[in-house]
């Protein structure tokens, strides 16, 4: 952390409030609180429905959970956070009973907080580095339900504050996509004052927030919230609108937009190309998400299809995966089963999403990977061919490299696969734009200070220059480049007035532009 | 939403509609589709950009009765709109001046072959069409079709108009007495699996333009995947239009019926649906 910080965050620790709190209950006694169970649906109940896993804690909940944190003088929490939310001030104040101010700290740095509180990695990030789990050996302190608690409660509340705009300057900006990294770069330019407009490819705003994540761990509705308050702010939506197809980067310059953040994302599904993927019954994890959550194919009243069968196998081990074969069994599967070639400690999926999926009666064959597929005479799938693995010496990412045992192979039965090894960038916007600085993997480079890219106008954030990633990390890096893009703006405009000051009249430069 | 400006019967089954999209139109080249979707809870479906007037901001698309979305297209009367329109989508098709092109269209692959006939005669090709359909009614866009090709040849299963025979029976015909230095053929999966085998067999370099399942068509999903050359490819970007010979029209078949249960079903009950109101 550095020195700066260090002193800011002291004497904020030192106000009134903060040391009336630490003096009510000794550390002592709040090394000795239990971390507060999260309310949850039975599994039982939970794998036949769509509703929120997570009921969210109540007040008393709340209170007593922010009461285990010792609001310690050097919060290494802050420093696990992607955004840099100032972690102890949010959870004093709902110690103090102060729930919409909780909410306010959070939007100084986070602008989705409800939907960061329950899709967030907080056991790798904030919760990983607090004092609890480093010194105590405790459960850490559940930073990512208190963020929850605040964003619900100020949005339960009715009293969402729509943040104040700084005089409006009418200055045309454009987020290309509408995921986490466009939506929190579209609100910090709305409250500078600019003109924003978000253009999304598909029917419905919220990128992966709406049409991968599924309604049991985000409900549609907070997303909604969200977009709704950025449209009380003033930026514009415009859906169906694909940037490098229905209208260049050039056309949109021409028609005034002074620059744009690419917020694009990683979207497009990676097979494994094995023998017999294309069979009937196989699909992306992009596609079945796809299909029921933004299609709605589970209803039968929407026309969409989808095939969902009795005994699913989805190939993977991250976040998709899991809400993928959790959708499955809440679609009826009887098998619904993970395939990943490593084992259990290596899945990249949230522990909370794995530990769901278990009690949800999914089945986990680890250290599995399918090498083949094979079908009826119709073409659909109906039985996998898959092959053990063991574990050998580590790979260049740290984790130990899967190795197949020869002679290992057996056949599973199947009716509907989905495949979810991962996404690649999506190409739309580097095909369409010639001079733009791309990596071996496709992803767009960007000065990480700034977000910029090789196009001064063009800066981009999230998954199109990560590859797949996360909502924070996202989320962060729309904020990031907005930041930079209003620098580089009134950079620009400094640099005509400097301009302008050598002329006397108006006739001058008017005759000077021609 | 995009307003529906002008509405023609082809036949009893084939609708033309001229929908208000002036960005489209103005980005659109041949080969290029739209996806559109009709009401919140319909599906998203690819439709093929037939021509469009820069001018009036509109495009025309030409749609044949054959599943939910496609009815509910064909009922939609001027002044209706459409719940979402998004395009152009896929990569244009390639035209260069090659000689005598010969370009084969049977059922709705007429209307796709459209700007594509337009498109190589304007670059100073020789076209001869061939249009096939079951019978006379379903012989749609002959007029446009002569007005960008040298001849058009017609085909009719019953004889009812044209010749009595099957597509490729018109090709062989015109393959017999002309050079053919490219053949496109735009239709349904098992007619250009035939036009194929014939061009093969002559040695004629062929281009298909493929019509498989889509949900985004920007990518992103792969619902639209087939085999070419021995890799999958994605339609909606990588396509649509294909070197023939290099195309798994055996796999696209089967993954063409991957819902047929559950459509009918829709179909049936939207039918019951339709019928009550
Ligand atoms: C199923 C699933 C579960 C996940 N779970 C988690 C989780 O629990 N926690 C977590 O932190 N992360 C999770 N992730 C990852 C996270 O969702 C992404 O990292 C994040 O959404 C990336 O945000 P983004 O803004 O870069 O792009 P996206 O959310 O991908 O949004 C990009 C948008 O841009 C649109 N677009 C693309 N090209 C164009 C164009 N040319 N013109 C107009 N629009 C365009 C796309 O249609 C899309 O809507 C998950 C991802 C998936 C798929
Ligand atoms: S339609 Fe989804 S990838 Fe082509």
């Amino acid at each position: 952390m550095n020195e700066g910080l260090l002193e800011f965050l002291k004497k904020e620790r030192e106000q009134e409030w903060r040391l009336e709190l630490r003096s009510r209950v000794k550390n002592k006694e709040r090394t000795l609180l239990e971390r507060v169970h999260m309310p949850e649906q039975e599994a039982d109940i939970r794998n036949k429905n769509f509703s929120e896993v997570n009921l969210g804690l109540s007040e008393e909940q709340a209170v007593l959970e922010a009461s285990r944190c010792l609001d310690c003088p050097k919060p290494t929490c802050i420093t696990g956070c992607p955004v840099g939310i100032n972690i102890p001030k949010f959870i004093k104040k709902i110690e103090a009973g102060e729930y919409l101010e909780a909410a306010s700290v959070l939007k100084e740095t986070n602008a989705l907080p409800a939907v960061c509180g329950r899709v967030c990695p907080q056991e790798v990030q904030c919760e990983q580095v607090c004092f609890y789990a480093q010194k105590l050996d405790k459960a850490p302190v559940a930073i990512g339900n208190l963020e929850r608690f605040a964003a619900d409660y100020e949005r339960n509340s009715g009293n969402i504050s729509v943040p104040k705009i700084s005089g409006r300057n009418g200055i045309k900006v454009a987020s290309i996509g509408s995921g986490p990294a466009g939506l929190a770069f579209a609100g910090d330019m709305a409250k500078m004052g600019y003109n924003v407009t978000v253009f999304e490819a598909l029917h419905e705003i919220g990128g992966v927030l709406k049409y991968g994540i599924p309604e049991f761990r985000l409900p549609n509705q907070i997303v909604e919230k969200e977009i709704e308050n950025l449209e009380k702010m003033g930026v514009k939506f415009v859906k169906n609108f694909i940037v490098g197809k229905t209208a260049t980067v050039e056309d949109l310059q021409e028609e005034g937009f002074t620059a744009f953040l690419v917020g694009s994302g990683a979207g497009l599904p990676n097979f494994m190309h094995i023998p017999g993927e294309n069979y009937i019954g196989i699909y992306s994890s992009n596609e079945y998400l796809t299909r029921i959550n933004l299609m709605n194919a589970a209803n039968p009243e929407f026309d969409t299809p989808v095939i969902s069968g009795r005994n699913v196998a989805v190939i993977g081990g991250g976040n998709t995966a899991m809400d993928s074969v959790r959708t499955a069994k809440r679609l009826g599967a009887e098998r619904a089963m993970i395939i990943y070639r490593r084992s259990i400690e290596e899945m990249p999926a949230r522990v909370e999403e794995i530990k769901h999926a278990q009690e949800e009666g999914v089945e986990f064959l680890n250290l599995h990977n399918p090498v083949e597929y094979f079908a009826d005479e119709k073409g659909t799938v109906k039985s996998m061919k898959v092959q053990k693995m063991e574990l050998g010496e580590p790979d260049a990412s740290g984790r130990r490299r899967p190795i197949p045992i020869e002679g290992s192979e057996y056949l599973i039965d199947v009716d509907t696969v989905v495949v979810s090894v991962g996404v690649s960038p999506n190409p739309l916007i580097p095909q369409s734009m010639e001079d733009l600085d791309v990596s071996a993997w496709g992803t767009i480079n960007v000065d990480k200070e700034n977000m910029q890219t090789s196009i001064p106008d063009l800066f981009a954030g999230g998954d199109i220059v990560r590859g797949g990633a996360t909502v924070i990390l996202a989320m962060g890096d729309g904020r990031k480049a907005a930041a930079a893009m209003d620098r580089y703006i009134k950079g620009k405009v400094r640099n005509i007035l400097s301009l302008i000051k050598e002329f006397n009249t108006i006739g001058e430069i008017l005759d000077f532009a021609r | 939403m995009n307003r529906v400006v002008e509405k023609e019967y082809f036949s009893h089954a084939v609708v033309m509609l001229v929908v208000e999209a002036p960005r489209i139109a103005k980005s659109r080249q041949a080969g290029h589709f739209v996806i559109v979707r009709i009401g919140q809870k319909g599906e998203r479906i690819p439709l093929t950009i037939a021509e469009a007037d820069i001018e009036k901001g509109t495009i025309t698309i030409i749609v044949q009765k054959v599943g939910v979305t496609s009815i509910k297209l064909c009922n939609l009367e001027e002044g209706d709109y459409i719940t979402d329109v998004v395009g152009p989508l896929g990569k244009p098709t390639h035209i260069e001046k090659v000689g005598t092109v010969l370009a084969c269209g049977g059922g709705v692959g007429v209307a796709p072959l459209l700007p594509i006939v337009e498109a190589f005669k304007k670059a100073g090709n020789k076209v001869i069409t061939v249009l096939a359909a079951r019978s006379r009614e379903l012989i749609i866009l002959e007029e446009q079709m002569r007005n960008f090709s040298d001849e058009v040849v017609i085909m009719t299963d019953d004889g009812s108009y044209g010749k009595k025979g099957l597509v490729t029976h018109g090709m062989e015909e015109v393959i017999k007495r002309e050079q053919i230095d490219l053949s496109v053929t735009v239709g349904p999966a098992i007619m250009m699996k035939y036009c194929t085998l014939l061009t093969r067999k002559h040695e004629i370099p062929t281009v298909a333009s493929l019509n498989t399942l889509m949900v985004d068509g920007t990518g992103m999903c792969g619902a639209c995947r087939v085999t070419v050359g021995g890799k999958t490819k994605f339609v909606c970007v990588d396509g649509p239009e294909f070197d023939a010979f290099e195309v798994d029209f055996d796999e696209m078949l089967l993954r063409l019926d991957s819902y047929k249960p559950s459509e009918t079903e829709a179909y049936e009950s939207f039918q019951k649906k339709y019928q009550k109101a």
